[in-house]
């Protein structure tokens, strides 16, 4: 028995099965979190179905099923998104499936999408202009409507025509067309419908301003703050990283300085990253920033132009923060780069400089990729320092327009991982724009997937560029 | 016009080189005089001249004493055992040592009569002038042509029609063209060990050396392949000057018209190869090329 230990211990295969199952761990870990995200993320988008639920104290409720669980007591519930936030103050309910009696689907219930208070979940009831009904009965109501939202879309100032609804016990409310974003009927929608409302969903949620909070609408000045904010940083970081990395792998002595040196630059990767925030703030923001408005702002001071938080602070702290990551992985790249490159092109004349130039950093570019992806990949998911160096719950104007300097760098900005925090955790209702935060985050991770396939790709063209493809 | 300031300087020296203290014997066993002029055997005008040289890596000497010529227009082989030197001269020949930290050298190294450690010489000159092909094929990860433009590139040519004529003469000097002209903008590392080995030779070619050092140049490659090279030898000897390492005693007889054996960092005989391998003067080089050792 102790023979038969001893030997399958030297074999190994503990130690294969340990490995095998620690990964199959993690992956399954992070299988499940995508999973979760890209379920909950994607789910946003789909018009579900309208149920008109009889309860048995006569009540109705209308609304989309969101989930269902057994409950405290063992009694099945469900749980309905009923909208109507205006009337109920609360977006989801939980009803005891005991309780309800009955369970319709009836075409005619519609989904008004509004530009306040959320959904609502009704019955059209008339169309009114200045107090003059000009529509009456669902039907009519239903076929005048799109033109008139159209017509609305136009001149928001004016709501002329006003749509009065009702819930589903016949409580009514009128809205105002110009807060009217569209009109649904999930219920009448055959799944091709509800395939371009999907479709139309996703559009919108890429390009458009958020609403209400940030829990409504898009998120598109988010996707461009994070996007530009990451581009800035690239920019800023891959020189600065190459350079200290040619510096310390070609030039520097080798000796306990440079490798001091090195360590702490390994650390610097380490330190948490609201201390760079910190740093980000004194350093860039109201040193550096405020001498650039003392200097070239003055006429507009006390109000700071460069002095406070923007795009261009934020981007060159996160460039501190990941420069370490560059740097590791550049000297990576040289180191691998062989000697007989080198010695090649010093043996024809180069001198040191021409032959990193020329022959050592190409070499060594897809590894010094990988760097600037790795890099790209924090920086988008970095969210303490940006708050301290520039991003805000709500920019709509990007950094890039049409008024001159067309760039604008000291605007602040919004970005993906901010908007995640600021919608589910600070916005007044959680609950309802927890779909949002779903959704938030999934675009987040296919930015930075979308962020790392191009850097992949580029650095497989260079790879195959300058290592040998046969023919 | 350099050359010129050469052969003026060269008229002046007086001073003949210090005799060797290793022992540098050749053919005649003439002792009293060993610069190769005098040599029946090995003739020719002295391209190179090594010059009482020692070399140190840091604390270990590589190199004693090593007194040679090495004749214009014609091929020489050093051999000898592994850890022998051979390479340290080679690479002392164009200054390549100097890469590596705490090398230093005492004795001189001249071309052409110059001082190649002069402080005043351009180094990068000095390497273009004295090509080197080393052991390990090392193309650059470039395209063909880029690899053999590189050093024509390096001195500033920009011409895109002279560059494409330099690249056919060199690669036709290396007796390659043929094989490669119609992918001169393929990656250079798609070719086979051998063809990498003389794109390796055009791309010294392609800036006009006088010297060509080779270190090893075979010892990666089939014997085809070490064929084709060593015919190119030949007449790559007619317009410049070849130093060849080798291991491969066979090679050397067959390439090369000086041979020199070192053992241990010194320079044990140097004579003309027919004589060297036929009738060595020294003990050890008999011992060596006869298989007895090393």
């Amino acid at each position: 028995m102790k023979q038969w230990i001893r030997q399958f211990m030297a074999s190994g295969e503990l130690f294969i099965w340990g490995c095998g199952a620690g990964l199959s761990l993690s992956l399954l870990m992070i299988g499940g979190l995508l999973a979760l995200i890209l379920m909950n993320g994607f789910g946003y988008f789909w018009p579900a179905d309208l149920v008109e639920l009889t309860l048995k104290d006569g009540k109705h409720v209308i609304g989309q099923l969101a989930g269902e669980e057994i409950g405290p007591k063992g009694i099945p519930r469900i749980r309905v998104k009923i909208g109507n936030r205006d009337l109920y103050g609360l977006d989801y309910r939980w009803i005891n499936t005991d309780q309800i009696t009955e369970r319709v689907q009836p075409s005619d219930l519609v989904m008004v999408e509004r530009r306040e208070w959320g959904n609502f979940y009704g019955r059209l009831l008339t169309i009114t202009k200045e107090d003059q009904p000009i529509a009456e009965g669902a039907e009519a109501v239903w076929q005048a409507l799109p033109t008139l939202i159209r017509q609305a879309e136009g001149n928001e100032a004016e709501s002329l025509y006003t749509v009065l609804v009702a819930d589903a016990n016949g409580r009514e409310k009128s809205i105002g067309l110009s807060q009217v974003v569209r009109v649904l009927r999930p219920n009448d929608l055959s799944m091709w419908a509800k395939l371009w409302v999907y479709a139309g969903n996703v559009w919108m949620v890429l390009t458009t301003e958020p609403r209400e909070a940030n829990t409504e609408g898009g998120i598109f000045p988010a996707i461009f703050g994070t996007v530009m904010m990451v581009m800035i940083m690239s920019l800023i970081v891959t020189p600065f990283g190459v350079i200290g990395a040619l510096y310390l792998r070609e030039y520097a002595r080798q000796g306990v300085i440079v490798r001091t040196v090195r360590i702490a630059v390994n650390n610097l990767a380490g330190v948490p990253s609201i201390v760079f925030g910190v740093f980000g703030l004194g350093f860039f923001v109201y040193g550096v920033g405020g001498t650039i408005d003392a200097l070239f702002f003055s006429d507009r001071l006390p109000t700071p132009t460069f002095g406070t938080g923007g795009i261009l602070w934020a981007s060159l702290t996160l460039a501190l923060l990941t420069v370490p990551v560059v740097i590791v992985a550049t000297e990576e790249g040289l180191a691998a780069v062989p000697r007989e490159y080198r010695e090649g092109s010093i043996g024809l004349g180069a001198t040191k400089w021409e032959t990193i130039w020329k022959v050592v950093l190409p070499t060594a570019l897809p590894g010094i990729l990988t760097g600037l992806i790795l890099a790209m990949a924090r920086a988008a998911g970095e969210v303490a320092p940006l708050m301290l160096t520039g991003v805000v719950k709500l920019a709509p104007a990007l950094p890039i327009d049409w008024t001159w300097p067309f760039l604008h760098l000291d605007r602040k900005f919004m970005h993906l991982g901010f908007h995640i925090y600021d919608v589910g955790f600070q916005s007044p209702n959680v609950e309802a724009a927890k779909p949002m935060v779903y959704v938030t985050t999934l675009v987040l991770i296919l930015v930075v997937v979308a962020l790392n396939l191009t850097g992949i790709v580029l650095r497989n063209r260079m790879r195959r560029k300058y290592a040998g493809s046969a023919v | 016009m350099l050359d010129q300031q050469y052969e003026v300087k060269s008229s002046v020296r007086t001073i003949p080189p210090p005799p060797a203290v290793s022992s540098l014997e050749i053919e005649s066993m003439d002792y009293s005089d060993s610069t190769l002029q005098s040599q029946p055997g090995v003739s020719g005008k002295p391209k190179l001249r090594v010059e009482g040289f020692n070399f140190y890596y840091g604390p270990v000497q590589a190199l004693f004493k090593v007194d040679m010529e090495i004749p214009e227009h014609q091929v020489t082989a050093f051999i000898g055992p592994s850890g022998c030197g051979k390479s340290t001269l080679l690479r002392c020949m164009n200054r390549l040592n100097d890469l590596i930290e705490g090398a230093r050298h005492e004795g001189n190294i001249l071309i052409d009569n110059m001082d190649i450690f002069n402080p005043l010489i351009d180094i990068t000159d000095l390497r273009k002038r004295v090509g080197m092909v080393f052991q390990k094929s090392n193309p650059f990860p470039k395209s063909i042509h880029e690899n053999v433009a590189y050093g024509p590139r390096l001195q500033g040519l920009k011409n895109r029609t002279v560059l494409e004529e330099i690249v056919e003469r060199s690669l036709r000097g290396a007796g390659l063209w043929e094989e490669v002209k119609d992918r001169l903008n393929k990656s250079a590392l798609g070719l086979s060990g051998g063809q990498q080995q003389r794109l390796c030779i055009a791309r010294a070619l392609a800036v006009k050396p006088d010297v060509l050092l080779m270190d090893e140049p075979c010892s990666a490659l089939d014997p085809i392949a070490t064929g084709i090279i060593e015919e190119l030898l030949f007449s790559l000897k007619k317009e410049l000057t070849v130093v060849i390492v080798t291991h491969n005693m066979q090679q050397a007889a067959r390439v090369s018209d000086c041979t020199a054996f070192m053992y241990l960092g010194r320079l044990i005989e140097f004579g003309r190869t027919k004589q060297l391998f036929t009738n060595p003067s020294n003990k050890q080089t008999e011992d060596y090329i006869t298989g007895r050792f090393g």
